[in-house]
């Protein structure tokens, strides 16, 4: 039975199910609020959400037991008395040591939980960064979305900042770098300066068997670095588009990923109204649409970053993402084909699998 | 000592307690003497910077009012979510 936490505009959705039929919805938290993002942590089975009331702010809650109390997590916020409040978590993730949970957020904000998400703090080296006063919000805010843990080392992480770039470190984010060589622009003048952070990752994943390999959508382009996010090589040619939001990858295989294309960041909707994958199996050499089972005319959908997720893998990858337009659909065959999980969810903000 | 009326959450925070006695010479010194008296609720009202959250309304006595207002011992101050915030 898999089990899909969807994060929605209008609250958390849990779904269960198996592969190749709709899934039932068998709860329902935080109704009526926004859900930027949920994840079980696998460690533990401990779920978090990160929840953003318009009236209250932005919080971290979880719960070791869904049908049980949610609490709220401590010290999900920016110091005291500043000039910048948090807006929104955007992505939580467990970290490879024991109890480790990260957790992303707008304006370009990293925290870190040493006890499974119970409690959060500021990680200060992002924050102090002398380059932030140049960072850029994109449309979404400047939302810290994508915190990619290496399997097996701890202190080395690999972050994606829409628009700041990417950022790495090797000593557990004390210090960090920026991660931006061959990265081109199209929203900015022709040679930018060597070090320009206003680049708009929209997504990062990690190959979990050659973790040296990250592949990234951007802001127009797709990369893949194989020298841990250091420097990028466009591998968008062959796609429709290479403008998208979500990314997933296959675990056993590290020249596996997928994407969905958009229009454009001018028309952010599935190209030709025709709903389509696009896998890659040789590091982005080539794609290969994948589309049997989704809806191949009409269908004008966004998915957005956090919503595509993967569970498993090799031939049996299952392979789930949601739209904006409340639907929801799933693979049990690493995208050979993919059926109806849900029609009529509020707008999808994110799907993790477990 | 004016007193403060909590609804919804807010008040789950405040101990369940939906009229509390709060001092303070102003809106703004009030509600960071609930913070402090009821740590639950803070970063709830006020944010980071200590500024009233955007989609939150206080009202003293029946009309709104900003965080610099001042407070007097008899006076009711309503803290509400504001029909701006729904979505």
């Amino acid at each position: 039975m898999t089990e899909l936490l969807v994060a929605t505009r209008k609250g958390l959705f849990v779904l269960e199910g198996d592969p190749g039929a709709p899934f039932e919805v068998t709860a329902r938290a935080f109704a009526g609020e926004p859900v930027e993002y949920a994840a079980r942590d696998p460690r533990t089975g401990r779920v978090l959400a990160s929840v953003t009331s318009p009236f209250y702010g932005p919080k971290i809650w979880y719960a070791d037991d869904l049908a049980g109390e949610w609490e709220q997590a401590d010290g999900v916020a920016l110091p005291d008395g500043g000039e910048t409040a948090l807006e929104r978590i955007w992505v939580i993730v467990p970290g490879e040591a024991d109890g480790v949970v990260y957790a992303g957020g707008d304006p370009g904000a990293l925290f870190e939980s040493r006890d499974g998400g119970a409690s959060f703090r500021l990680n200060r080296g992002l924050w102090e960064q002398p380059s932030r006063p140049r960072w850029q919000p994109g449309a979404g805010g400047l939302c810290l979305h994508s915190i990619v843990p290496w399997p097996g080392e701890p202190d080395r992480l690999a972050l994606g900042i829409s628009a700041a770039g990417v950022w790495l470190t090797d000593d557990g984010g004390a210090t960090w770098r920026r991660g931006n060589e061959g990265i081109v622009a199209r929203y900015l003048p022709d040679d930018p300066p060597a070090d320009e952070v206003a680049l708009c990752v929209h997504r990062l994943q990690r190959s979990a068997k050659r973790p040296e390999r990250i592949f990234m959508q951007f802001h127009g382009g797709v990369y893949r670095s194989d020298d841990a996010g250091e420097t990028w090589n466009d591998i968008a040619d062959g796609l429709p588009s290479d403008f998208g939001f979500p990314l997933a990858v296959d675990p056993a295989d590290p020249d596996s990923a997928y994407v969905i294309p958009l229009v454009a960041d001018t028309d952010r909707v599935t190209p030709g109204g025709s709903v389509r994958v696009y896998e890659t199996r040789d590091a982005g050499a080539s794609w290969t649409p994948r589309g049997d089972g989704l809806p191949p005319e009409h269908a004008y959908l966004t998915v957005l970053r956090g919503a595509m997720d993967q569970l498993g893998e090799g031939e049996s990858l299952e392979l789930y993402f949601g739209a904006t337009s409340g639907a929801v659909f799933g693979s049990g065959d690493a995208g050979a084909t993919w059926f109806d999980v849900a029609r009529h969810l509020p707008p999808v903000h994110a799907v993790a699998a477990s | 000592m004016p007193f403060v009326r909590l609804r919804g959450p807010l008040k789950q925070l405040a101990g369940d307690r939906a009229e509390l006695a709060i001092d303070g010479g102003s809106v703004g010194e009030l509600l960071l003497a609930l913070e402090r008296e009821h740590p639950a609720t803070s970063g709830w009202i006020l944010d980071e910077r200590g500024a009233l959250r955007r989609h939150i309304n206080v009202f003293v006595n029946g009309e709104m009012c900003a965080q610099e207002t001042p407070v007097a011992p008899d006076d009711r101050i309503d803290v509400l979510p504001a029909l701006s915030g729904g979505r």
